[in-house]
């Protein structure tokens, strides 16, 4: 029973990370349609920089955070600026590809620059610290991402819901030429997309490095959050949360119950196995394409 | 300039005696490289031919059918697995094995395709994508298949023939490439081949002229797979040592740049991209021995970056690449050619 209570809150704490991953991935494609797989590599790259600025430049760590955000800010507005407006008549397909261009160059300047050995991040809270809730242990590191997630989420749900911009973000996914009409500028409006996505994701990028820093660090994170996103239907806020702390879950129960060395992909069949009963995913209404 | 008048002249393999020229030229050059070149360049026509497959393989399922798969990696590895372990344990000889373990990944293709007649787009991704990481966790974990160590390839025989050296490779997989090249761009003018690309084009549209989706969609997944078993039996021979580590998310993406590079729904275009990126890739392994541009990034990389991590270099250039031509030139090389010719056909006008 304890076994079975430390799986659940190892599956909880590893939801986390998932869900803002997936957060930041649905921002995205709510609004643009564009599966990002450079959400990993953005989260990577922002991550990196506030290793740099800690380590090289003695920034103090409420510095530096802030200077990530700013940085994740402008990295993902940059990226929608400089790359993703430029393509032309882009098809879903081209889309996937470009955004793997950017992963790819994301991580390779992020390996040239810090080498593909892993570092130590110099976070305040060591990762080996843990409270004890009823027997069962969770690392102060994993309850700290945990309250942040939820932080983020509930800061996500009232700036979709009550801000200026975060209805106009709605709008523009709703209809992006009624949306235009009515004044919004949906470019610039995309852009902050990529930015405020961006932020999500790193987020989650600075919540990983204290536990592993290495060029490959959000792979399996940002695959894990894709599929999340998947599960919960890729356009519904909610439906990705809820998805990725179903994953993070049923990963550990198997994990601990069934077999340890499969526990990464065992995600993976269920997914298929849920797509081939829900194919638009669990949260998300399906609709059926008309010509 | 390309005015078809019946239909016969739209199917013809060859559409003008100057393509027939130049694919007699073409044969001609590639049987004269190993007389020629030295022992290196055999080796990369070697890689270049196998990633010429799998690019053509996975264009008649992403660039005529429309469907998206970076679960690759899974069939080749499949490929390469199942000829080892044929060959080295059932005793099969070479080509039977191949051609076993090219069925084998063709099974799995066949199944794959199953949840693709139901998703699309992201949903069909993660499908393709959670099969190719399975694959190699899966087989990494067999102790038959050597697990994580890898296996070594078994003596090469065919039909009495001791293939020893890079050379004599090179003479069984020119041939094995242009058939399978040519059994490719037969497809695509039958009735199977227009089928795909009805398909790409409006599926549901397909389907009320009396496409049967469900068939032609896993066997479009089928055959991609088939290729790409194949190519990866082969590839073991190349490398003559496999591990699951080979299999990986980045070789599914690799496999992607080719045919976006090359040209969507272009046999041609999957043969130039696929050499192209090959090339590069074998190319930048070795960056910083260039004559000038290594210097040049050896000083760069040691003022401003990391010396260990220079390697990674080919990763922005491979990205760089893909991200141009997706936004320059959606129909990549292949596009690049037809512009040109077009442009020099009319010229003066």
């Amino acid at each position: 029973m304890l076994d079975f209570f430390q799986m659940i809150l190892s599956g909880i704490a590893v939801g986390s990370s998932y869900a803002l991953m997936a957060l930041a991935m649905v921002i995205i494609y709510k609004t643009s349609e564009v599966v990002n797989f450079a959400q990993g590599e953005m989260a990577l790259a922002s991550s990196y920089f506030t290793f740099m600025l800690l380590t090289s430049y003695g920034f103090s760590f409420i510095a530096a955070f802030i200077s990530a955000y700013l940085f994740a800010l402008l990295l993902g507005a940059v990226l929608e600026f400089a790359i993703l407006r430029r393509a032309k008549e882009p098809n879903l397909l081209g889309l996937i590809i470009i955004t793997i261009g950017m992963e790819f160059m994301l991580l390779g300047f992020v390996s040239w620059k810090f080498g593909a050995d892993q570092q130590i991040f110099p976070f305040p809270i060591s990762p080996y610290d843990s409270i004890s809730i009823g027997g069962a242990f969770f690392s102060m590191l994993e309850l700290i991402s945990l309250v942040i997630a939820i932080f983020i989420m509930v800061l996500l749900f009232f700036f979709f819901r009550y801000s200026k911009l975060g209805m106009a973000m709605k709008a523009t996914q709703q209809n992006p030429v009624a949306a235009r009409i009515m004044g919004i500028r949906t470019k610039r409006i995309m852009m902050l997309t990529w930015g405020i996505s961006s932020m999500v994701g790193c987020t989650a990028g600075l919540l990983i490095s204290p536990m592993l820093m290495e060029p490959f660090m959000m792979w399996d994170s940002m695959l894990k959050g894709f599929s999340s996103a998947v599960l919960g239907g890729m356009t519904s806020l909610p439906g990705a949360v809820a998805g990725a702390y179903i994953l993070g879950i049923i990963e550990n129960l198997f994990g601990g119950y069934v077999s340890i060395e499969f526990k990464s992909v065992v995600a993976f069949a269920i997914i298929v196995l849920i797509l081939c009963v829900k194919p638009s995913g669990l949260f998300a209404r399906h609709y059926v394409k008309k010509l | 300039m390309d005015m078809k008048r019946e239909y016969f002249e739209d199917v013809r393999i060859f559409t003008s005696g100057a393509v027939l020229f130049w694919f007699v030229v073409l044969i001609i050059g590639l049987v004269a490289i190993p007389r020629v070149l030295p022992n290196y360049y055999v080796y990369m026509a070697n890689y270049m031919a196998i990633n010429v497959i799998v690019a053509i393989g996975l264009n008649l399922l992403v660039g005529f059918t429309g469907q998206i798969s970076l679960g690759h990696a899974g069939f080749f590895a499949i490929g390469a697995y199942g000829t080892v372990v044929l060959m080295s344990l059932a005793g099969f000889p070479f080509l039977l094995a191949l051609a076993v373990a090219a069925l084998i990944a063709a099974i799995f293709g066949f199944l794959i395709g199953f949840p693709a007649l139901r998703l699309e787009g992201p949903y069909l991704t993660i499908a393709t994508l959670g099969f190719g990481l399975t694959i190699t966790l899966v087989i990494g974990k067999i102790e038959l298949f050597g697990g994580r160590n890898g296996l070594h390839t078994p003596p090469l025989t065919v039909f009495g023939w001791h293939l020893e050296s890079d050379k004599d490779f090179y003479y069984l997989l020119i041939p094995i490439t242009v058939l399978l090249a040519w059994f490719a761009r037969n497809l695509i003018r039958t009735k199977v081949g227009r089928a795909f690309v009805a398909i790409r084009d409006a599926d549901v549209a397909a389907e009320t002229m009396g496409v049967n989706l469900a068939y032609y969609k896993t066997l479009s997944f089928a055959v991609s797979a088939f290729y790409t078993g194949v190519a990866g039996g082969l590839y073991a021979f190349v490398l003559r040592f496999i591990e699951p580590e080979l299999f990986s998310l980045v070789m599914s993406i690799t496999f992607l740049a080719y045919i976006v590079v090359g040209g969507l729904g272009s046999i041609m275009g999957s043969i130039t991209g696929a050499c192209l990126i090959s090339w590069l890739d074998l190319q930048l392994r070795n960056i910083l021995s260039i004559p000038y541009l290594g210097e040049w990034l050896k000083s760069l990389s040691q003022n401003y970056f990391s010396i260990t991590g220079v390697s990674n270099i080919q990763y922005i250039v491979l990205g760089l690449i893909i991200i141009l031509i997706m936004i320059f030139e959606p129909l990549g090389l292949y596009g690049i050619w037809i512009r040109t010719k077009k442009y020099w056909m009319t010229w003066p006008f």
